[in-house]
C-alpha cells in the first residue's frame, strides 16, 4: 500500500484483535458493545472481525497472519480453550506465549478493556484469563 | 473447512494525511460493519495492525486527494468520508463489494433476504484429545476425518448438525468443544473433575442404551409415529411423541432438528459400520506409526 503506514512488526504495542462474534448470542450484548466502544473510542490501532468461528471455519488467511506475525497479541473475545483451538484447527495456532486472551462470556467489560489496554502485561503465563 | 469466501476487509485509516473520525462516530462505523459482517481495523494511529489480506475499501478523512492503494489482489477502492454520515458510508462500503458473495450474520442476512451459515462444528482442544476416536465412530455426518498422520481431524465442519453437541458428549476426555453452545465445558470453558466424570457417565448411557443411541433414537421415533397414526387426538399423540424422544435425546443432548433428520435405520447401520471401521483403522495406523 502506498501512503498508508507500513507494517510496524517492531512496534513493542501489543496488536489488539476484538471479536464481535456476530453469529450467535453467547456473549453479552452489553459486553461486547462496551469494549467495541472502548477500543474504538481510544482511537489506538486494532482489529475488529465478525466472528472468529466463522473465521476458522473457512481457515481464514488473516489468522495466520494473526498467529505467525511477531509480538505480543491481545485478543477480546471468549473461553481461552476456545479460542486457542480456533486458532489451531484452522491451521494457525497461537503461540504458548505472548497472547492474552480476554473472555467477553464472563468478564465485566471494564475488566476486559483494562486487559486490552494494559501498559504491561497479564500476570499469568499464559497470559490467558479463564 | 467451507467453502464460503472471505469476506471483503474494511481499513479506516487515521494516519498522517489523514483526519481521525469522532470518537462516536467511529465506534457506530465499526458496529454496523462488523454486524454486516466485515472485519475493519483502524490503522494509523499508535501500533499500526496487520495490513488486512483482501481489503475492499480504505476509508479516511483525507487532507487533499486520497491516495492511490494497492494490495496483493490489486488496485483497492478509496474513499474520502469527510463529511459523511455513517449510514452513508456503510452503504458505500456495501456498494464497493458489488457482486462479491460472503456469510453475513443472522440479523444482516434477514434484513437482506439473504441466507447465513451459523458457525456450528466440533473444536478439538488437542491438549486433551487422545486419539481414541470414538467421535469419529459416533458422528453419522461424516464431520471428522483423520490426517494424514493418522489423527483426529475436523474435516468437514459444514456437516454438522447446527446445536447439536451430541459427539462432546461422548468423548471421554471432555476434548471436543462448541464455542458457539451456551454452557461449559462445551463452550470451552476449562474442565473440572467432575466434568470429567459426568460426561463419562453419558458415554455409559450410550452404552446401556445397547451402545447405537441413533438406533434407539429412531425407533422411538417410529414408534411415536405409529402412535400418531392411530391415536384420534393429534396434539396429544404430538405431545407423547415429544416426551419420549425428549428423554433419549435429553441424554444426549440432540436437537430436534436432528433427529427429524436421521436416515432410515439401515442407513444409520450402514453408516455407523462404515464410520467405525475408518477409526479402527486409524487407531491401528496410529499405533503402527509409533
Amino acid at each position: 500500500m502506498t501512503d498508508l503506514p507500513p507494517n510496524t512488526t517492531h512496534d513493542p504495542q501489543p496488536r489488539l484483535l476484538y471479536c464481535r462474534c456476530a453469529y450467535a448470542q453467547v456473549v453479552p450484548e452489553d459486553v461486547k458493545d462496551e469494549v467495541l466502544a472502548g477500543l474504538a473510542e481510544s482511537g489506538r490501532a486494532f482489529e475488529a472481525v465478525p466472528d472468529l468461528c466463522e473465521m476458522a471455519a473457512r481457515r481464514d488467511p488473516q489468522l495466520q497472519q494473526l498467529a505467525s506475525e511477531a509480538g505480543p497479541l491481545r485478543i477480546a473475545a471468549c473461553w481461552p480453550r476456545a479460542v486457542r483451538g480456533l486458532f489451531s484447527q484452522a491451521g494457525a495456532a497461537l503461540p504458548k506465549e505472548g497472547v492474552e486472551i480476554h473472555n467477553m462470556r464472563t468478564d465485566a467489560a471494564a475488566d476486559v478493556l483494562a486487559g486490552m489496554q494494559a501498559a504491561s502485561p497479564a500476570s499469568s503465563p499464559s497470559g490467558d484469563t479463564p | 473447512m467451507i467453502a464460503t469466501p472471505t469476506p471483503p476487509r474494511v481499513v479506516l485509516y487515521e494516519g498522517p494525511g489523514a483526519e481521525p473520525m469522532e470518537a462516536a462516530n467511529r465506534r457506530e462505523l465499526f458496529a454496523r460493519l462488523l454486524d454486516r459482517g466485515y472485519a475493519v481495523t483502524l490503522a494509523g494511529q499508535g501500533s499500526s495492525a496487520t495490513p488486512p489480506l483482501a481489503t475492499v475499501i480504505v476509508l479516511g478523512r483525507f487532507h487533499g486527494a486520497p491516495p492511490a492503494v494497492e494490495s496483493a489482489e490489486g488496485a483497492v477502492c478509496v474513499r474520502d468520508i469527510t463529511g459523511e454520515a455513517v449510514e452513508q458510508t456503510v452503504e458505500a462500503v456495501e456498494a464497493a463489494r458489488g457482486t462479491r458473495q460472503m456469510n453475513r450474520p443472522p440479523a444482516a442476512a434477514a434484513a437482506t433476504g439473504g441466507e447465513t451459515w451459523k458457525p456450528w462444528f466440533p473444536v478439538i482442544d488437542m491438549d486433551r484429545c487422545t486419539n481414541c476416536m470414538q467421535c469419529l465412530s459416533f458422528c453419522l455426518f461424516d464431520v471428522y476425518g483423520v490426517s494424514e498422520t493418522h489423527h483426529l481431524q475436523v474435516e468437514n465442519p459444514a456437516n454438522c448438525k447446527v446445536n447439536c453437541p451430541a459427539c462432546s458428549r461422548v468423548c471421554p476426555d471432555v476434548a471436543i468443544m462448541f464455542p458457539k453452545y451456551h454452557a461449559g465445558p462445551i463452550d470451552g470453558a476449562p474442565v473440572s473433575e467432575s466434568d470429567v466424570t459426568r460426561e463419562k457417565m453419558k458415554v455409559d448411557i450410550s452404552a446401556l442404551l445397547g451402545g447405537d443411541i441413533y438406533a434407539k433414537l429412531r425407533e422411538r421415533s417410529a414408534e411415536a409415529k405409529s402412535r400418531f397414526s392411530r391415536e384420534r387426538s393429534a396434539d396429544q399423540a404430538l405431545a407423547e411423541r415429544r416426551r419420549c424422544l425428549k428423554k433419549l435425546a435429553d441424554a444426549a443432548a440432540i436437537p430436534q432438528e436432528v433427529l427429524d433428520a436421521l436416515p432410515s435405520p439401515e442407513e444409520i447401520q450402514r453408516r455407523a459400520a462404515e464410520a467405525a471401521a475408518r477409526a479402527e483403522a486409524a487407531r491401528a495406523a496410529a499405533e503402527a506409526a509409533t
